[in-house]
């Protein structure tokens, strides 16, 4: 597909483009170069474009998963009709993630630009406060889950233990308890949330002209009033990818409940429901594809948001 | 410019960057403790003694197995990850066609999905292919590492391909036109002038995806079902089950999934922050 899709290319009188390249090409430069293109995005398109259609395809089906795809039957919008109205864990799912989106977009994310902001100015030991702060961004979701049971435990946790009440009948069951498990779950994702953020931010920082600070410094303005109204306009591009990443962190997240209890019992989100649909006793794939589906359209908004955006002022340059 | 910090600002992130720690000097503690004082003391008590026990008994339980299969599936998807997507990103910055905005868009947005959205598809395609029992003796991409790699780097090849694709479109065009006028070939370009020049975007990357695959937990879960194959990241899942109520063990398992890690962290540190801001940089 791709050879045909070169030799169209020259676009004279637009600026910045490499047109005068092309014409020199060889027979042999064209081949090359297509399959330099075609190679990988043969693979992207086969590993990620055609099963996220097909799963959509699969949400108007019905199918055990077992035997040959041959076995598929039309559902419809059943798959659809039940997810809505009859699957119980469907709306809570939604409401966690939801929850899962404002606790990070109103705490984690913050306090990672907090951090930034603080870390900014010329502290002394800012780089070991800043090694600190990102450690846990190197690690994984599942081992954060581990490592953090070891803190929630009700019977050995360091939490209760703390608070002298590990193993007795008072204990807090962090994780257990379907009223506070989201919120524990959260505390640990804001643990990694906030350092990825800060490291993000602060190198946003760095490239801001110091001239501008000095300015507001000598307007009197305080700390709160340079942030406001002087950096975090400068800072647009940075903000646009935090905000992208702040979504789609929540509407990703799978690893941190799949390690707890695989996304039950007061920690249902989408993602976890697609994979409980797909695989054991609750095997129903035309369902976990309605979810799927579900999951795809909701992410694809910030997607779609960051990338016009993102490539439009590409065109334009 | 100068401003003055408050004590204020100093307690505050002293006192946050305990917490930050607190979490894993007790799983480190806890690593250390032998299990009969943990079980006389409890785990929130001193003394008792300190030994590598837990380390070496998590270790023989198969940590050797998972690290070597976390290293056979993370090091080729890194490398194919990178060279495909230095490939695609040089034919679209070098060169103007008419899709390759389309075609930049279709791999950037590829990797921002939730990967769950793919599962149930990738599972019945990878079922579906047949593999000779000399390549795999599952018959099919189940249950092997190809599998697990080939998403790895389906999944990772967008990010590369955004943050290449953008590193390139900043090198000077005249490099090319020069080397066209020498009657150096495209795959010349390529490999002798753009990707040299490459090197501080790709070593960023590398490290970066370096890390990004070796935590990756999902892809392994949904494609490896044999224990004794799955990466460590996916494998510390089964720890629990394994060494029940062995706090202990638990932890020094969890330790020595954070080594390899930790060793690219202090080796690489700049490395990394340097890939993560390279992909926030444009916008």
């Amino acid at each position: 597909m791709t050879l045909t899709h070169v030799t169209r290319a020259a676009h004279p009188g637009q600026p910045g483009v490499r047109h005068g390249h092309l014409r020199k090409l060889r027979t042999s430069d064209w081949v090359v170069l297509g399959l330099m293109v075609a190679i990988p995005t043969l693979l992207e398109l086969v590993l990620v474009w055609l099963p996220a259609l097909a799963s959509i395809g699969m949400s108007f089906g019905r199918w055990d998963g077992i035997g040959s795809p041959t076995n598929i039957t039309s559902a419809g919008w059943s798959n659809y009709d039940y997810v809505f109205t009859n699957y119980p864990p469907f709306w809570p799912a939604v409401l966690h993630n939801i929850i899962w989106l404002a606790f990070l977009a109103l705490i984690a994310t913050p306090l990672g630009v907090l951090l930034a902001v603080l870390l900014d100015r010329k502290l002394i030991g800012t780089r070991i406060y800043q090694s600190i702060f990102f450690l846990p961004v190197m690690l994984s979701l599942a081992l954060i889950g581990i490592i953090w049971e070891l803190q929630y435990s009700s019977d050995t946790g360091l939490i209760d233990s703390v608070l002298g009440i590990a193993g007795t009948p008072h204990s807090i069951d962090f994780l257990g308890n379907s009223n506070i498990n989201l919120w524990a779950a959260l505390v640990a994702q804001t643990w990694r949330h906030a350092g990825y953020v800060m490291i993000l931010y602060l190198a946003g920082l760095k490239g801001v002209d110091p001239t501008l600070k000095e300015a507001a410094a000598l307007d009197g303005a305080n700390g709160w009033q340079t942030f406001t109204k002087v950096i975090f306009p400068v800072m647009r591009p940075i903000n646009t990818v935090v905000v992208v990443i702040t979504i789609i962190e929540a509407l990703r997240a799978f690893d941190l409940v799949y390690i707890i209890n695989k996304g039950t019992n007061g920690l249902e989100l989408l993602s976890a429901l697609v994979m409980q649909n797909l695989q054991g006793e609750g095997q129903d794939l035309g369902v976990g594809s309605a979810i799927a589906t579900v999951l795809l359209l909701i992410s694809l908004i910030p997607i779609v948001l960051y990338l016009s955006r993102t490539f439009r002022k590409d065109d334009a340059r | 410019m100068k401003r003055r910090n408050n004590p204020g600002t100093y307690l505050f992130l002293t006192v946050l960057a305990l917490m930050w720690l607190v979490p894993l000097l007790w799983t480190l503690y806890t690593a250390l403790r032998p299990y009969a004082a943990t079980q006389q003391r409890g785990y929130f008590s001193v003394g008792g003694g300190m030994t590598f026990a837990n380390f070496a008994s998590a270790w023989s339980s198969g940590f050797g197995t998972y690290l070597t299969n976390s290293a056979i599936i993370t090091i080729p998807s890194v490398i194919l990850a990178l060279l495909l997507a230095s490939m695609v990103a040089f034919a679209v910055s070098r060169f103007t066609w008419k899709f390759n905005t389309t075609l930049l868009i279709l791999f950037t947005a590829g990797n921002l999905l939730p990967p769950q959205i793919l599962a149930m598809p990738i599972y019945q395609l990878f079922k579906n292919i047949p593999l000779p029992l000399t390549v795999a003796d599952s018959g099919s991409l189940l249950n092997t590492y190809y599998g697990v790699i080939a998403m790895n780097v389906g999944f990772q090849i967008g990010f590369c391909t955004f943050v290449l694709s953008n590193f390139m479109k900043a090198l000077p065009e005249e490099l090319g036109e020069a080397a066209l006028v020498d009657g150096a070939s495209v795959w010349r370009q390529y490999h002798s002038i753009i990707l040299p020049l490459c090197r501080p975007a790709l070593g960023a990357l590398a490290t970066l995806e370096t890390i990004w695959i070796y935590n990756d937990f999902f892809w392994a879960l949904l494609l490896v079902q044999s224990g004794d194959r799955l990466p460590v990241t996916t494998a510390i899942n089964n720890l629990r089950g394994q060494f029940v109520n062995n706090y202990n063990l638990i932890a020094a398992g969890a330790m020595i999934t954070v080594i390899p890690t930790l060793v690219i962290y202090l080796a690489l540190q700049r490395q990394f922050v340097a890939g993560l801001t390279l992909g926030a940089s444009k916008g």
